[in-house]
Protein backbone atom coordinates (compact mmCIF):
# COMPACT_ATOMS: atom_id res chain seq x y z
CA UNK A 1 0.00 0.00 0.00
CA UNK A 2 0.64 3.67 -0.20
CA UNK A 3 2.13 4.58 2.98
CA UNK A 4 1.63 8.09 4.35
CA UNK A 5 1.59 10.51 7.73
CA UNK A 6 -0.09 13.54 8.77
CA UNK A 7 1.67 16.64 8.04
CA UNK A 8 1.98 18.97 11.43
CA UNK A 9 -1.23 20.26 12.53
CA UNK A 10 0.06 23.88 13.02
CA UNK A 11 0.96 23.68 8.89
CA UNK A 12 -2.22 22.14 7.74
CA UNK A 13 -4.04 24.83 9.73
CA UNK A 14 -1.85 27.73 8.11
CA UNK A 15 -2.77 26.33 4.62
CA UNK A 16 -6.41 26.36 5.47
CA UNK A 17 -6.93 29.48 7.78
CA UNK A 18 -7.69 31.95 4.95
CA UNK A 19 -10.44 30.44 3.92
CA UNK A 20 -14.15 30.45 5.93
CA UNK A 21 -15.25 27.10 4.36
CA UNK A 22 -13.23 23.95 3.45
CA UNK A 23 -13.99 20.38 2.39
CA UNK A 24 -11.91 17.41 4.18
CA UNK A 25 -11.84 14.60 1.72
CA UNK A 26 -10.41 11.44 2.65
CA UNK A 27 -9.74 8.19 0.92
CA UNK A 28 -11.07 4.85 1.61
CA UNK A 29 -8.35 3.09 0.56
CA UNK A 30 -4.45 2.78 1.05
CA UNK A 31 -4.14 5.99 3.47
CA UNK A 32 -7.30 4.17 5.47
CA UNK A 33 -5.55 1.45 6.25
CA UNK A 34 -2.85 2.95 7.07
CA UNK A 35 -4.93 5.48 9.80
CA UNK A 36 -3.88 8.68 7.98
CA UNK A 37 -6.58 9.53 5.47
CA UNK A 38 -9.42 7.75 6.05
CA UNK A 39 -13.02 8.51 7.31
CA UNK A 40 -12.04 8.38 10.92
CA UNK A 41 -8.88 10.92 10.37
CA UNK A 42 -11.26 12.99 8.86
CA UNK A 43 -13.45 13.07 11.68
CA UNK A 44 -10.62 13.99 13.72
CA UNK A 45 -8.79 16.72 12.20
CA UNK A 46 -11.89 18.53 11.16
CA UNK A 47 -12.70 18.37 14.72
CA UNK A 48 -9.56 19.94 15.94
CA UNK A 49 -9.09 22.59 12.51
CA UNK A 50 -13.00 23.65 14.23
CA UNK A 51 -11.59 23.74 17.80
CA UNK A 52 -8.48 25.66 16.82
CA UNK A 53 -10.58 27.98 14.40
CA UNK A 54 -12.01 29.19 17.50
CA UNK A 55 -8.97 29.66 19.45
CA UNK A 56 -8.61 32.40 17.18
CA UNK A 57 -12.28 33.74 16.90
CA UNK A 58 -12.34 32.40 13.54
CA UNK A 59 -15.46 31.01 11.47
CA UNK A 60 -14.18 27.97 9.85
CA UNK A 61 -17.11 25.70 8.35
CA UNK A 62 -15.37 21.91 7.47
CA UNK A 63 -17.45 19.62 5.14
CA UNK A 64 -16.34 16.36 5.56
CA UNK A 65 -16.40 14.08 2.86
CA UNK A 66 -14.30 10.61 2.73
CA UNK A 67 -14.57 8.31 -0.83
CA UNK A 68 -13.31 4.93 -1.20
CA UNK A 69 -10.75 6.45 -4.05
CA UNK A 70 -9.27 9.70 -4.63
CA UNK A 71 -7.25 8.35 -7.64
CA UNK A 72 -10.89 7.49 -9.69
CA UNK A 73 -12.43 9.99 -11.26
CA UNK A 74 -15.85 8.06 -10.40
CA UNK A 75 -15.54 8.66 -6.53
CA UNK A 76 -14.45 12.11 -6.89
CA UNK A 77 -17.06 13.24 -8.81
CA UNK A 78 -19.01 11.69 -5.90
CA UNK A 79 -17.33 15.04 -3.80
CA UNK A 80 -19.10 17.78 -6.44
CA UNK A 81 -22.64 17.75 -4.71
CA UNK A 82 -20.82 19.02 -1.27
CA UNK A 83 -18.72 21.78 -2.99
CA UNK A 84 -21.03 24.37 -2.41
CA UNK A 85 -19.12 27.59 -1.09
CA UNK A 86 -15.97 25.40 -0.53
CA UNK A 87 -13.21 27.90 -0.80
CA UNK A 88 -10.43 24.88 -1.09
CA UNK A 89 -10.64 21.55 0.02
CA UNK A 90 -7.97 19.55 1.91
CA UNK A 91 -7.29 16.19 0.80
CA UNK A 92 -5.86 13.21 3.34
CA UNK A 93 -5.16 11.09 0.80
CA UNK A 94 -2.16 10.15 -0.95
CA UNK A 95 -0.11 12.55 -3.29
CA UNK A 96 -1.99 11.77 -6.57
CA UNK A 97 -5.28 11.59 -4.97
CA UNK A 98 -4.48 15.68 -3.61
CA UNK A 99 -3.72 16.11 -7.21
CA UNK A 100 -6.33 14.28 -9.31
CA UNK A 101 -8.92 16.28 -7.16
CA UNK A 102 -7.31 19.30 -8.43
CA UNK A 103 -7.33 18.10 -12.00
CA UNK A 104 -11.23 17.57 -11.96
CA UNK A 105 -12.12 20.38 -9.92
CA UNK A 106 -10.00 23.25 -11.49
CA UNK A 107 -11.38 26.17 -10.15
CA UNK A 108 -10.82 25.03 -6.32
CA UNK A 109 -7.75 25.60 -4.67
CA UNK A 110 -6.49 21.85 -3.52
CA UNK A 111 -4.05 21.73 -0.44
CA UNK A 112 -2.27 18.57 0.67
CA UNK A 113 -3.12 17.28 4.23
CA UNK A 114 -0.35 14.20 4.44
CA UNK A 115 3.36 13.98 3.15
CA UNK A 116 3.33 10.80 0.77
CA UNK A 117 5.99 8.72 2.04
CA UNK A 118 6.36 5.22 0.72
CA UNK A 119 5.43 1.70 -0.62
CA UNK A 120 4.97 -0.94 1.77
CA UNK A 121 3.95 -3.01 4.69
CA UNK A 122 2.30 -3.04 8.05
CA UNK A 123 5.12 -4.60 10.23
CA UNK A 124 3.02 -4.43 13.33
CA UNK A 125 -0.03 -2.67 14.48
CA UNK A 126 1.01 1.33 13.89
CA UNK A 127 4.48 0.34 12.17
CA UNK A 128 4.67 0.64 8.80
CA UNK A 129 7.65 0.03 6.71
CA UNK A 130 9.33 0.37 3.25
CA UNK A 131 9.72 -2.83 0.88
CA UNK A 132 9.29 -1.08 -3.01
CA UNK A 133 9.78 2.52 -4.81
CA UNK A 134 8.50 1.51 -7.92
CA UNK A 135 11.90 1.14 -10.30
CA UNK A 136 9.51 0.16 -13.34
CA UNK A 137 11.72 -3.16 -13.43
CA UNK A 138 11.81 -5.72 -10.62
CA UNK A 139 14.37 -7.34 -9.78
CA UNK A 140 13.34 -9.84 -6.90
CA UNK A 141 14.05 -13.07 -8.78
CA UNK A 142 17.95 -12.06 -8.85
CA UNK A 143 17.73 -11.04 -5.21
CA UNK A 144 16.04 -13.65 -3.26
CA UNK A 145 12.44 -11.72 -2.77
CA UNK A 146 14.53 -8.52 -1.09
CA UNK A 147 14.76 -5.25 -2.90
CA UNK A 148 17.80 -4.05 -2.90
CA UNK A 149 16.86 -1.04 -4.49
CA UNK A 150 13.89 0.07 -1.36
CA UNK A 151 16.10 -1.97 1.18
CA UNK A 152 19.27 -0.70 0.78
CA UNK A 153 19.92 2.81 1.87
CA UNK A 154 22.49 2.95 -1.33
CA UNK A 155 20.13 0.86 -3.69
CA UNK A 156 23.30 -1.25 -4.52
CA UNK A 157 22.74 -3.78 -6.72
CA UNK A 158 25.70 -5.91 -5.97
CA UNK A 159 25.99 -5.55 -2.30
CA UNK A 160 26.59 -4.95 0.25
CA UNK A 161 28.92 -1.82 0.92
CA UNK A 162 31.52 -2.02 3.82
CA UNK A 163 29.00 -0.15 6.06
CA UNK A 164 27.31 -3.33 6.90
CA UNK A 165 27.44 -4.21 10.20
CA UNK A 166 25.89 -6.86 12.24
CA UNK A 167 23.11 -6.85 10.06
CA UNK A 168 22.61 -3.33 10.22
CA UNK A 169 22.59 -0.52 7.86
CA UNK A 170 25.48 2.35 8.50
CA UNK A 171 22.76 4.72 7.84
CA UNK A 172 20.75 3.68 11.13
CA UNK A 173 21.23 1.46 14.12
CA UNK A 174 17.57 1.13 13.00
CA UNK A 175 17.81 0.13 9.51
CA UNK A 176 18.56 -3.63 8.72
CA UNK A 177 21.39 -3.93 6.38
CA UNK A 178 19.27 -4.80 2.61
CA UNK A 179 21.72 -6.91 1.51
CA UNK A 180 22.51 -8.82 4.57
CA UNK A 181 18.57 -9.74 4.52
CA UNK A 182 19.59 -10.99 0.84
CA UNK A 183 22.01 -12.87 1.60
CA UNK A 184 20.67 -14.58 4.53
CA UNK A 185 17.49 -15.68 2.23
CA UNK A 186 19.60 -17.14 -0.15
CA UNK A 187 21.46 -18.88 2.60
CA UNK A 188 17.88 -20.22 4.09
CA UNK A 189 17.25 -21.09 0.55
CA UNK A 190 20.22 -22.96 -0.49
CA UNK A 191 20.91 -20.63 -3.41
CA UNK A 192 23.63 -18.81 -2.29
CA UNK A 193 25.20 -19.18 -5.37
CA UNK A 194 23.78 -16.93 -7.15
CA UNK A 195 25.48 -14.03 -4.97
CA UNK A 196 28.04 -14.83 -7.38
CA UNK A 197 25.95 -13.63 -10.49
CA UNK A 198 27.18 -10.19 -10.75
CA UNK A 199 24.09 -7.51 -11.69
CA UNK A 200 25.54 -5.10 -14.53
CA UNK A 201 24.62 -1.29 -14.36
CA UNK A 202 20.99 -0.69 -14.07
CA UNK A 203 18.83 0.90 -16.91
CA UNK A 204 16.79 3.66 -14.71
CA UNK A 205 15.15 4.61 -17.69
CA UNK A 206 11.94 2.17 -16.55
CA UNK A 207 12.15 4.17 -13.07
CA UNK A 208 11.85 8.17 -12.73
CA UNK A 209 14.87 9.07 -14.79
CA UNK A 210 13.08 8.53 -18.06
CA UNK A 211 10.24 11.04 -16.82
CA UNK A 212 6.66 10.84 -15.62
CA UNK A 213 5.85 7.21 -16.49
CA UNK A 214 2.47 6.01 -17.90
CA UNK A 215 0.62 2.49 -18.63
CA UNK A 216 -1.83 2.27 -21.57
CA UNK A 217 -3.36 -1.13 -22.17
CA UNK A 218 -5.75 -0.51 -25.16
CA UNK A 219 -7.48 -3.55 -24.42
CA UNK A 220 -8.61 -1.93 -21.73
CA UNK A 221 -10.08 1.26 -23.24
CA UNK A 222 -13.40 2.07 -23.27
CA UNK A 223 -15.48 1.26 -26.42
CA UNK A 224 -17.28 4.13 -27.67
CA UNK B 1 -31.01 15.10 31.33
CA UNK B 2 -30.64 17.35 34.10
CA UNK B 3 -30.16 20.77 33.58
CA UNK B 4 -26.53 22.78 34.95
CA UNK B 5 -27.30 26.07 35.97
CA UNK B 6 -24.85 28.03 33.90
CA UNK B 7 -23.40 30.63 36.57
CA UNK B 8 -24.84 29.49 39.83
CA UNK B 9 -24.55 32.66 42.28
CA UNK B 10 -23.31 32.20 45.80
CA UNK B 11 -24.61 33.69 49.04
CA UNK B 12 -21.42 36.62 48.82
CA UNK B 13 -22.97 36.82 44.93
CA UNK B 14 -19.54 36.18 43.47
CA UNK B 15 -20.44 33.89 40.28
CA UNK B 16 -19.57 30.19 40.91
CA UNK B 17 -18.22 28.83 38.05
CA UNK B 18 -20.26 25.08 37.48
CA UNK B 19 -18.53 23.13 34.76
CA UNK B 20 -20.03 20.87 32.83
CA UNK B 21 -18.19 17.41 32.45
CA UNK B 22 -19.04 14.39 30.03
CA UNK B 23 -18.31 11.55 31.33
CA UNK B 24 -17.81 7.92 29.84
CA UNK B 25 -18.24 4.90 31.74
CA UNK B 26 -17.60 0.81 31.39
CA UNK B 27 -20.73 -0.67 32.28
CA UNK B 28 -19.25 -3.04 34.00
CA UNK B 29 -17.56 -1.20 36.53
CA UNK B 30 -17.33 2.67 37.31
CA UNK B 31 -21.45 2.87 35.22
CA UNK B 32 -21.92 0.07 37.41
CA UNK B 33 -20.00 2.34 40.99
CA UNK B 34 -22.40 5.00 39.94
CA UNK B 35 -25.01 3.33 40.27
CA UNK B 36 -24.11 1.89 43.49
CA UNK B 37 -24.13 5.67 44.50
CA UNK B 38 -26.96 6.12 43.76
CA UNK B 39 -28.77 3.14 45.64
CA UNK B 40 -26.40 4.18 48.65
CA UNK B 41 -27.82 7.53 48.64
CA UNK B 42 -24.65 9.51 47.68
CA UNK B 43 -25.51 12.61 45.88
CA UNK B 44 -24.91 12.76 42.24
CA UNK B 45 -23.93 16.30 40.96
CA UNK B 46 -25.26 16.95 38.08
CA UNK B 47 -22.19 18.92 36.94
CA UNK B 48 -21.76 15.35 35.73
CA UNK B 49 -23.08 13.99 32.54
CA UNK B 50 -23.01 10.44 32.02
CA UNK B 51 -22.39 8.09 28.97
CA UNK B 52 -22.23 4.25 29.37
CA UNK B 53 -19.71 2.30 27.19
CA UNK B 54 -19.89 -1.15 26.93
CA UNK B 55 -16.49 -1.03 27.86
CA UNK B 56 -13.68 1.63 27.71
CA UNK B 57 -12.08 -0.29 25.10
CA UNK B 58 -15.45 1.63 22.99
CA UNK B 59 -13.99 5.04 23.66
CA UNK B 60 -13.21 6.76 19.99
CA UNK B 61 -10.98 9.89 20.19
CA UNK B 62 -13.92 11.23 18.67
CA UNK B 63 -16.07 11.15 21.19
CA UNK B 64 -13.62 12.91 23.48
CA UNK B 65 -13.15 15.63 20.67
CA UNK B 66 -16.61 15.84 20.08
CA UNK B 67 -17.70 16.70 24.28
CA UNK B 68 -14.76 19.37 23.94
CA UNK B 69 -16.29 20.86 20.76
CA UNK B 70 -19.34 21.17 22.34
CA UNK B 71 -18.13 23.17 24.93
CA UNK B 72 -17.60 20.49 27.88
CA UNK B 73 -15.35 21.72 30.47
CA UNK B 74 -13.92 18.66 31.13
CA UNK B 75 -14.24 15.17 30.66
CA UNK B 76 -13.36 12.00 32.56
CA UNK B 77 -13.25 8.42 31.18
CA UNK B 78 -13.66 5.63 34.01
CA UNK B 79 -12.80 1.95 33.32
CA UNK B 80 -11.93 -1.20 35.51
CA UNK B 81 -8.92 -0.83 37.40
CA UNK B 82 -6.15 -2.24 35.58
CA UNK B 83 -5.79 -6.04 35.26
CA UNK B 84 -9.61 -6.61 35.48
CA UNK B 85 -10.98 -5.47 31.96
CA UNK B 86 -14.29 -7.67 31.20
CA UNK B 87 -12.51 -7.75 28.21
CA UNK B 88 -9.26 -8.02 29.67
CA UNK B 89 -7.35 -4.92 27.25
CA UNK B 90 -10.09 -2.50 27.06
CA UNK B 91 -9.12 0.12 29.74
CA UNK B 92 -5.53 0.00 28.81
CA UNK B 93 -6.75 0.81 24.82
CA UNK B 94 -8.69 3.50 26.45
CA UNK B 95 -5.94 4.92 28.28
CA UNK B 96 -3.82 5.23 25.33
CA UNK B 97 -6.16 6.72 23.82
CA UNK B 98 -6.89 8.94 26.38
CA UNK B 99 -3.06 10.18 26.64
CA UNK B 100 -3.02 10.57 22.24
CA UNK B 101 -6.25 12.82 22.63
CA UNK B 102 -4.52 14.85 25.88
CA UNK B 103 -1.91 15.71 22.42
CA UNK B 104 -4.57 16.37 19.95
CA UNK B 105 -6.25 18.91 22.33
CA UNK B 106 -3.55 20.69 23.46
CA UNK B 107 -2.72 21.33 19.91
CA UNK B 108 -6.18 23.30 19.61
CA UNK B 109 -5.29 25.24 22.69
CA UNK B 110 -7.01 23.35 25.21
CA UNK B 111 -5.29 22.27 28.21
CA UNK B 112 -4.62 18.24 28.39
CA UNK B 113 -5.24 18.34 32.21
CA UNK B 114 -9.58 18.80 31.40
CA UNK B 115 -8.61 15.32 30.71
CA UNK B 116 -8.80 13.15 32.59
CA UNK B 117 -9.08 8.71 32.97
CA UNK B 118 -9.93 6.85 36.36
CA UNK B 119 -10.11 3.25 37.42
CA UNK B 120 -12.31 1.74 39.77
CA UNK B 121 -14.36 -1.40 40.47
CA UNK B 122 -18.07 -1.89 40.29
CA UNK B 123 -18.32 -1.87 44.18
CA UNK B 124 -16.59 1.85 44.72
CA UNK B 125 -19.85 3.56 44.84
CA UNK B 126 -18.26 5.59 47.43
CA UNK B 127 -15.08 6.02 45.26
CA UNK B 128 -17.24 7.48 42.08
CA UNK B 129 -18.51 10.09 44.62
CA UNK B 130 -15.20 10.34 45.62
CA UNK B 131 -13.49 11.09 41.99
CA UNK B 132 -16.79 13.15 40.45
CA UNK B 133 -16.11 15.46 43.55
CA UNK B 134 -12.41 15.45 42.71
CA UNK B 135 -12.68 16.14 38.69
CA UNK B 136 -15.44 18.86 39.24
CA UNK B 137 -13.07 20.57 42.00
CA UNK B 138 -10.00 19.93 39.40
CA UNK B 139 -11.84 21.71 36.14
CA UNK B 140 -13.84 23.79 38.11
CA UNK B 141 -9.83 25.37 39.19
CA UNK B 142 -9.14 25.31 35.20
CA UNK B 143 -12.09 27.86 34.73
CA UNK B 144 -14.16 27.57 31.60
CA UNK B 145 -13.22 26.00 28.68
CA UNK B 146 -12.82 28.81 25.75
CA UNK B 147 -15.20 26.69 23.53
CA UNK B 148 -18.06 26.99 26.16
CA UNK B 149 -21.17 27.84 24.96
CA UNK B 150 -23.84 29.39 27.23
CA UNK B 151 -27.37 28.56 26.17
S1 LIG C 1 13.10 -4.17 -7.64
FE1 LIG C 1 11.91 -2.37 -8.19
S2 LIG C 1 9.81 -3.09 -8.53
FE2 LIG C 1 10.95 -4.72 -7.45
S3 LIG C 1 10.49 -4.36 -5.29
FE3 LIG C 1 12.38 -3.25 -5.73
S4 LIG C 1 11.77 -1.18 -6.33
FE4 LIG C 1 9.96 -2.47 -6.37
S1 LIG D 1 24.95 -1.17 4.87
FE1 LIG D 1 23.70 -2.56 3.65
S2 LIG D 1 21.73 -1.46 3.33
FE2 LIG D 1 23.20 0.03 4.10
S3 LIG D 1 23.99 0.96 2.26
FE3 LIG D 1 25.40 -0.70 2.75
S4 LIG D 1 24.65 -2.49 1.66
FE4 LIG D 1 23.03 -0.95 1.61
Amino acid sequence: MIVAKQKPFETIYGMVAPNKRIMLAGCGSCVTVCFAGGEKEVGILASLLRMRAQKDRKDLDVVEATIKRQCDVEFIDELKPKLDGVEAILSIGCGAGVQYIAERFGKTIVLPGLDTTFLGVTEAMGVWTERCQGCGDCKLHLTAGVCPIARCSKSLLNGPCGGSMNGKCEVSADTPCGWQLIVDRMEALGILDRYEQITPANDWTASRDGGPRRIDREDLHEIK
Amino acid sequence: MVEVPSEKMSPATTPVFEPRIVALLCHYCAFAAADMAGVMRLQHSPNIRVIRLPCTGKLDILYLLRAFEEGADGVMVAGCEEGSCHFVKGNLVAKRRVNFTKGLVAQVGIDPERLRMYNLSSSMGPRWAEISREMIEHVRSLGPSHLRREK
